[in-house]
């Protein structure tokens, strides 16, 4: 294999080193990539969609279309990791631990046994023990909350700086992670359950392609979001801002819970109960 | 001599992009582990995200985010002097894709490891030829 | 309403998916209506499209009102509006196939099943539609990811098959984002027509030759070419049946669209024929293609395995029969695109309803099938004649068009391989029949049977009326080819090859 490997490699490298021979330099303003297409959407994104940022008017609205079946790509990714990980849960599987909260002893229960505890005393701990830092737990839990708000701000603000709906999503889904990282993976189901973080990711998708086919119906094309005009205030052009962010929404929504759920899916090989 | 020194320094970002390709392409082939493997993928994918992030490229020339404000807004802007937004767009996309295709991999690998309790190709053949 | 064909074609399904995958979790007696509906309506749609560019021309649709270049665009013509309703159909007929097995193998998990399988349709339907390159990989995306998890879904083997298919089909995908990464940087555009436009007076670049290669073997990767077929059959071996009955038929097949639809709009066939006159060349891989899918194919004693190898071999005719660069090979490649997806269709929905209620689908499985299932192997006999090439099935036509192509462009190399295959598939089905027919039953079937012969074992209903459907479709086909060909195909041949 490593010397078929090497062949391989050898072949399609010095293919690719002779194309690059051909190439417009590094950098070059006036190379064909820099000169055809492109320079409308600088010149014109702010008369044409009101979005001074060019990159979210073009994913948002030029090439919006490119944009929906990348959420559902998305989408598709976290329904496929579902489909192949999740297995039903079963009652009683091997040993269980639990912790006192108060003094952090921690108790065994053998397969099957059953307890009478007053659960509010107790919580359940994973099987390979983690061990239980207080630091970590409390500067997360309140840095969470800030790197929520700045998700948001990533998304809201996207028509104006460097965002948009998957940094913004991205940001909102690390923060579940993050806490399912310090904490326990049942304390981020507690915050987001496996319902909730399933159907953010079809409902986000459907808000984008929901948009779309409402301009269908409005009598325009498919994602033409001008249509919106008549439902919006502030006319043509800012109908398609607002198409932007709402659509923009959508993938922000979309991407957080399939972040989450791809993520409860793998750590926890499908079980839910413990993971990381 | 200079000719090729000229090609080599004007073009840097490509050479180190079909670098890392040629990387990802080997480790796919060539390596044992499955992981591995999906790693190698990853590297694969992320050369072409440079490939493409290196072509919106122009000397000189900032974020593409149309300098504005109620003062500016009607000068006419010059696309020589913002970055070529496309390729950026693209890429978005592409990285989604990879994310997405890594996902899916490693639940697939999750799934070929409780089966045969290992991730090493060669011991997984074994087993099935055993069988 | 009709102006919005394009795009309901593939909002439609879209759309439903997200309902089925919301009713998985709230109701999941819904997910199996709402798929039917969503298929349903848009194979209804591709049919309407058909009879639109028909009657009159290529239809374009500019999604959110961009012109091109800078949007993107839809286009279909006279070439991707047969292959549209061709996806449409099969995803549909499978569908309904698709239920009983999917009760019994995985009940609890219909509802993303079902999200993934329309998903899956819509991927391909886009890919068929769109007139812009670097959307044709997105929706390929969708269509490779569905389609590895969809895969992963079987028994034994079958996540190993599908993460070698998840690494090659990576490979394949990336080399074809690559070339038009390419294509790109050459020219500035990623509209199919506009970089036909612009390609011209760069034909003697590196860069385009470079792109050329790069993506053709990106898609050759994907269609399973043959030295690039290692994925394949064990992918296909593996999977579920109501799987391999739906990826089988159309994932090949589509990507030869698209190696089509990339010379023919994209390249041009100036360039492709011309410029780098490589048909020569490709024409003898796909001769080795052909022969090496048949041999194959001989060596196994699994009938899944062995459609997986005919699989094989089919791209080759239609890559070849593509390449030999004439009227007549062209009409016979585009016209197998479609009746090989009917054909593949029936042969693997037959084998799925073996499977269905025997549990495999080995040789020692067979014998004594024509008795205990005698409408399941009529409609397989069917399927084989149209693989073999007999006169009133599709598969004779579409065979006879790339026969004349290879004699009009006098390839004799290709036109023996096509007869070699022939009497290699006569051969293959007819071991198959044998033991079906002749041999009684094993020491396993007959003791409990008793006396008075084997009792009829069918597949339920719900399987048998698809089987029949497509098997009767065969026929149908290979009755109105001449229709097909003259109403449809006929425009689609280039210029360049009258």
């Amino acid at each position: 294999m490593k010397t078929l490997g090497l062949i391989i490699v050898g072949l399609v490298g010095a293919g690719l080193v002779y194309a690059t021979i051909d190439f417009p330099p590094f950098g070059d303003p006036k190379s064909p990539a820099s000169l055809h297409v492109s320079p409308r959407y600088l010149e014109k994104t702010v008369e044409e969609t009101a979005v001074p940022n060019a990159v979210t008017s073009v994913l948002g609205d030029y090439r919006g279309f490119d944009t929906m079946f990348e959420t559902t790509v998305i989408f598709c990714a976290g329904v496929a990791c579902f489909l192949l990980l999740r297995i039903p849960r079963r009652r009683s599987s091997g040993p269980r631990q639990y912790r006192h909260r108060l003094t952090g002893l921690t108790f065994r229960i053998k397969e099957g046994g059953e307890i009478f505890l007053p659960l509010r005393e107790f919580e359940p701990v994973d099987s390979i023990w983690t061990p239980h830092d207080f630091i970590i737990e409390k500067v997360c839990r309140y840095l969470i909350p800030f790197i929520q708000l700045f998700g948001l701000y990533v998304i809201a603000h996207g028509h104006h700086s460097p965002g948009g709906g998957f940094q913004g999503g991205v940001i909102l889904g690390a923060s579940i992670i993050l806490l399912s990282v310090s904490h326990n993976l049942r304390t981020a189901l507690n915050r987001m359950g496996e319902k909730i973080s399933a159907l953010f990711s079809p409902v986000g998708v459907f808000i984008f392609a929901g948009t779309g086919a409402l301009c269908l119906v409005l009598g325009y094309r498919f994602l033409d979001y001008q249509a919106l005009a008549a439902l919006l205030p502030g006319g043509p052009i800012m109908a398609r801002s607002h198409g932007i962010l709402l659509v923009e929404v959508g993938v922000g929504m979309a991407v957080m819970g399939t972040m989450v759920w791809i993520f409860k899916n793998l750590a926890s090989r499908g079980r839910y109960d413990e993971g990381l | 001599m200079e000719a090729v020194l000229n090609l080599i320094i004007e073009k840097y970002n490509y050479w180190i992009y079909i670098t890392l390709m040629m990387i990802g392409l080997y480790a796919m082939i060539a390596k044992n582990n499955l992981v591995k493997k999906i790693v190698g993928m990853n590297i694969f994918q992320t050369a072409v995200i440079l490939f493409y992030v290196s072509t919106g490229v122009k000397k000189g020339a900032t974020i593409p985010i149309i300098e504005h404000g109620h003062d500016v807004a009607h000068q006419a802007v010059r696309a020589a002097d913002y970055i070529n937004p496309l390729p950026h767009v693209l890429m978005l996309t592409a990285i989604v894709v990879s994310v997405a295709t890594l996902g899916v991999a490693l639940a697939i690998a999750i799934k070929v490891y409780h089966r045969y309790q290992t991730l090493e190709e060669d011991e997984i053949l074994e087993q099935i030829r055993e069988l | 309403m009709s102006e919005h064909y394009p795009a309901l074609l593939v909002i439609l399904p879209l759309l439903a998916s997200f309902f089925i995958s919301a009713a998985g979790w709230l109701r999941p007696v819904c997910c199996f209506p709402l798929a039917l509906a969503a298929l349903g309506s848009s194979l209804l749609v591709s049919l309407g499209l058909l009879g639109d560019v028909i009657s009159g021309g290529p239809v374009s649709y500019w999604m959110g009102g961009w012109p091109p270049p800078w949007g993107i665009y839809y286009r279909v013509d006279y070439l991707n509006a047969l292959v549209l309703a061709v996806v449409c159909a099969v995803g549909f007929v499978n569908l309904i196939a698709a239920r009983p097995s999917v009760e019994k193998d995985f009940p609890e998990k219909a509802g993303p099943f079902y999200t993934l399988y329309v998903l899956f349709v819509t991927g391909l339907l886009g890919m068929v539609a769109t007139g812009d390159a670097f959307n044709l990989y997105v929706l390929l995306e969708i269509a490779a990811i569905t389609g590895y998890a969809l895969i992963a879904l079987g028994k034994g083997r079958a996540a190993l098959s599908s993460l070698h298919y998840v690494f090659l089909g990576t490979i394949g995908a990336c080399f074809y984002l690559l070339g038009v990464g390419y294509l790109y940087i050459i020219t500035g555009s990623l509209n199919m027509e506009d970089i036909a436009r612009l390609l011209p007076p760069l034909y003697e670049s590196k860069v385009v030759t470079v792109a050329f290669a790069i993506l053709m073997v990106g898609v050759w990767l994907k269609m399973g070419f043959f030295p690039l077929h290692a994925w394949l059959p064990n992918a296909y071996t593996y999977a579920p049946s109501p799987v391999s009955s739906l990826v089988a038929p159309l994932m090949t097949k589509v990507m030869v669209y698209v190696m089509i639809r990339m010379v023919l709009t994209v390249f041009t066939v100036d360039f492709a024929f011309l410029v780098l006159r490589l048909n020569e060349v490709v024409v003898w891989l796909a001769v080795i293609a052909i022969v090496m899918g048949s041999l194959l194919a001989l060596a196994e004693k699994d009938v899944k395995r062995m459609l997986t190898f005919i699989v094989v071999a089919e791209v080759g005719y239609m890559v070849g029969g593509f390449w030999l660069g004439n009227q007549a090979g062209f009409t016979g490649a585009v016209l197998h695109i479609l009746n090989d997806a009917l054909m593949t269709l029936c042969l693997f929905l037959a084998v799925g309803n073996i499977v269905h209620v025997n549990g495999d689908s080995r040789w020692e499985s067979l014998p004594g099938l024509f008795r205990t299932m005698p409408w399941t192997m009529g409609a397989l006999v069917v399927g084989a004649l149209s693989i073999i090439g007999v006169p009133p099935t599709c598969g004779f036509f579409s065979k006879w068009y790339l026969l004349l192509g290879a004699i009009q462009g006098g390839h004799y190399g290709f036109l023996v391989a096509l007869l070699f295959s022939s009497l290699v598939s006569v051969v293959l089905f007819f071991r198959i029949f044998e033991i079906g027919f002749f041999e009684p039953f094993g020491a396993s079937h007959g003791s409990a049977h008793g006396e008075g012969g084997p009792a009829i074992q069918e597949a339920p209903l719900g399987m048998l009326v698809p089987l029949w459907m497509t098997a009767l479709g065969l026929i149908l086909v290979g009755l109105y080819t001449g229709e097909i060909v003259g109403r449809v195909i006929r425009h689609a041949v280039p210029g360049m090859m009258l």
